[in-house]
């Protein structure tokens, strides 16, 4: 057990904040995946961008840029949180597989 | 050298590899079979990860659906990318903390039945079966074009491959020969259309490229009368694209052989990783590939401007095309329309033309189809592996002979992949419809089962086992029985015309959306209905929700 400091932050505060963190990065996922490349395409397509229509452009190209920067976003952020919390994996301790 | 010699190079160089890796890691306990021992670095898991999941129908068939669709076909780029989002965000770190080695064992423990293990173990065979059949018959698809064999002997010799790296390095061989493949089939998809984006705007890189070919596409779409390519809603209703790109992310998160990769790593934190370099990984391919579908268009219809139906027959890719019976030049005539012309097109061709479609040296061709091989072993292989998993230990050691040894338990799981190799190889030489569109069900049909209980399951303490097993045979039956309606005219015989044709606007591909909230509103309406889990399942949901495992002492002071 890992004594050193006590945590910034309890384990219920750790999980509350991992659901708000996800939900917030789901709505991002939502707006950008749903809202903007499907519902509000053909008016977005009316906006030229490089070239391209931009609701088009969203769907196609956009919405991938933006999944991939929200799981990056997510990664990041809770290995923070995950330090504040005290619930990081310790780097020695590398659980054995479960055995049967 | 001839396309055929290059052919014949690339793919024995790169079978060659594959079993090259197959020996080097065999494994010999059933930890190495199932999770590769779980120690896969992340960033090699995240290119196992993008092999394993880009598939026949990513490779081949994704960008000549796109192609053919237009905006429609942004459904398969957002749904078969986002569906990462959900996974990093709601199911692999935690499913990772749980631990073991399969998609029923988790929800056999969560919902502490071997009835659902079971219900669990059927519906992962039954999607993965219905998914290995695309990838079967992609892999006939190449070798009767480029190796100029029967679909049959194709198929065998696919299958032979599969067979013996999957067979004597299970998950550990299958991973690291997947993270080969990754790299064949990213390779062979990114030469040809760097080379074409370069050809046709002078930039070499096609993200930037579709800004040039885009105007010219709909410009040219507008000269021959066809509406606009970026257009949307002209093959789809806006309802079906939201509904058909929902089913594809959520099935994407709910597929078993793309969740269980996650087993493989170290650690919650890797787990994590792994599912950002996926999606990175497997971005590369899927922003590529609608300028792959652009420009094929592009050409095809420039082609078809300046020279008309009968001048294009001349035309060489055409030719060794019409020979396989995937372009039907006997319908074409002078003065025919565009679109017609369009749909004599085998849709399934467009990534495997496209370098002969703009003139591309034998070698480029060549490599596109140890590409197209690559994607379509690489996630077949992993198919074999939820399959035997399922069966072997699932199935048998743990329902049926739970006190196996553990060179038992490999013995079977071996003997389950050689029996699964043998049904996914019948399924390719005699294919049920064309790729993309039989492995979208196995979307609609994972998104019905897994999806919503896994999620509960992690989200939701008070989630039990009565509701999650009514919740997923409510889903799975729904959206089978709904497949099934709409779809009776190519999977019943004898029968001519959809029993079905929407059920409330929803086609077919959407319709598991519906089965994905039937499942969500039964299973939490039963669970309220019911007692809550036993207190030892409630603790695993507490622990399996923090990276670092938790002592008793630490979950009984944090769960007052």
């Amino acid at each position: 057990m890992d004594d050193s400091s006590a945590p910034d932050i309890d384990r219920e505060t750790y999980w509350k904040k991992t659901i708000r963190r996800s939900l917030a990065l789901l709505s991002v996922w939502f707006v950008a995946g749903f809202v903007m490349s499907i519902l509000l395409a053909e008016p977005l397509n009316s906006i030229d961008f490089g070239g391209i229509p931009f609701g088009f452009w969203m769907a196609q190209q956009g919405s991938i840029f933006v999944f991939i920067a929200l799981i990056l976003i997510y990664v990041l952020t809770m290995q923070q949180l995950d330090r504040e919390a005290g619930v990081e994996e310790d780097e020695e301790d590398t659980p054995p597989p479960t055995a049967h | 050298m001839s396309i055929i010699g290059w052919t014949f190079l690339w793919v024995g160089i790169t079978f060659s590899v594959y079993i090259g890796i197959a020996v080097w890691s065999r494994v010999s306990d059933t930890a190495g079979f199932y999770v590769a021992g779980q120690g896969i670095p992340a960033v090699a898991n995240g290119m196992a990860v993008g092999a394993d999941w880009m598939s026949a129908a990513s490779f081949i068939s994704m960008a000549g659906l796109v192609s053919f669709l237009g905006f429609d076909g942004s459904v398969y780029l957002m749904g078969w990318t986002g569906g990462y989002v959900l996974l990093a965000i709601l199911l692999a770190p935690f499913l990772r903390k749980f631990g073991e080695y399969t998609v029923p064992d988790f929800v056999a423990k969560r919902y502490y039945s071997n009835t659902a293990r079971v219900v669990a173990a059927v519906a992962a065979i039954f999607v993965s079966f219905t998914y290995v059949a695309g990838q079967m018959r992609g892999v006939g698809v190449v070798f009767s074009r480029f190796l100029e064999v029967s679909v049959t002997w194709g198929v065998i010799i696919g299958m032979v491959i599969v067979g013996i790296y999957a067979v004597l390095g299970g998950m550990k061989g299958v991973t690291w020969t997947q993270v080969a493949q990754y790299c064949v089939l990213i390779v062979a998809y990114l030469i040809p259309t760097f080379a074409i984006a370069y050809t046709l705007t002078g930039n070499p890189i096609p993200q930037i490229a579709i800004g040039e070919v885009l105007p010219r596409l709909d410009g040219l779409q507008q000269e021959l009368g066809l509406g606009a390519y970026s257009g949307p809603f002209s093959n789809f209703s806006m309802l079906n694209v939201f509904c058909i790109t929902v089913v594809l992310m959520t099935g994407t998160a709910g597929l078993p052989h793309v969740i269980v990769r996650f087993y493989t790593v170290r650690d919650v934190k890797s787990a994590r990783w792994s599912a950002f370099w996926a999606l990175l990984f497997i971005g590369i391919l899927y922003t590529a590939a609608p300028a792959v579908a652009m420009f094929s268009r592009f050409y095809i219809l420039d082609s078809f401007a300046q020279l008309g139906a009968s001048g294009m027959q001349e035309l060489g890719w055409v030719q060794n095309w019409a020979q396989t019976g995937l372009i039907k030049t006997q319908a074409w005539t002078d003065g025919m329309a565009p679109r017609a012309l369009l749909d004599t097109i085998d849709r399934d061709i467009i990534v495997l033309a496209t370098p002969e479609l703009a003139n591309l040296s034998n070698w480029v061709v060549g490599l596109v189809a140890a590409g197209g091989l690559a994607a379509a072993l690489s996630t077949a292989s992993g198919l074999m592996i939820v399959i035997s998993s399922s069966l072997a230990h699932d199935i048998y050691g743990e329902i049926i002979n739970p006190d196996a040894s553990d060179q038992r338990r490999l013995l079977v799981g071996r003997l389950a992949i050689f029996a699964g190799l043998v049904v996914a190889g019948l399924l390719g030489i005699y294919p049920p419809g064309f790729v993309a569109e039989v492995v979208a069900f196995a979307f609609g049909l994972a998104a019905a089962s897994f999806f919503p209980i896994l999620v509960l399951g992690i989200f939701w303490k008070r989630c039990n086992r009565q509701g999650a097993v009514w919740g997923l045979i409510t889903g799975l039956a729904f959206t089978f029985v709904m497949i099934v309606l709409m779809r009776a005219h190519v999977v019943v015989p004898g029968v001519e015309t959809p029993i079905l044709d929407t059920f409330l606007g929803i086609n077919a591909q959407g319709i598991g959306v519906v089965g994905m909230v039937l499942n969500f509103i039964v299973t939490v309406a039963v669970t309220k209905a019911t007692p809550a889990p036993p207190q030892d399942v409630q603790e695993m949901v507490e622990q399996i929700r923090y990276p670092r495992t938790l002592s008793a002492e630490e979950l009984r002071a944090g769960s007052a």
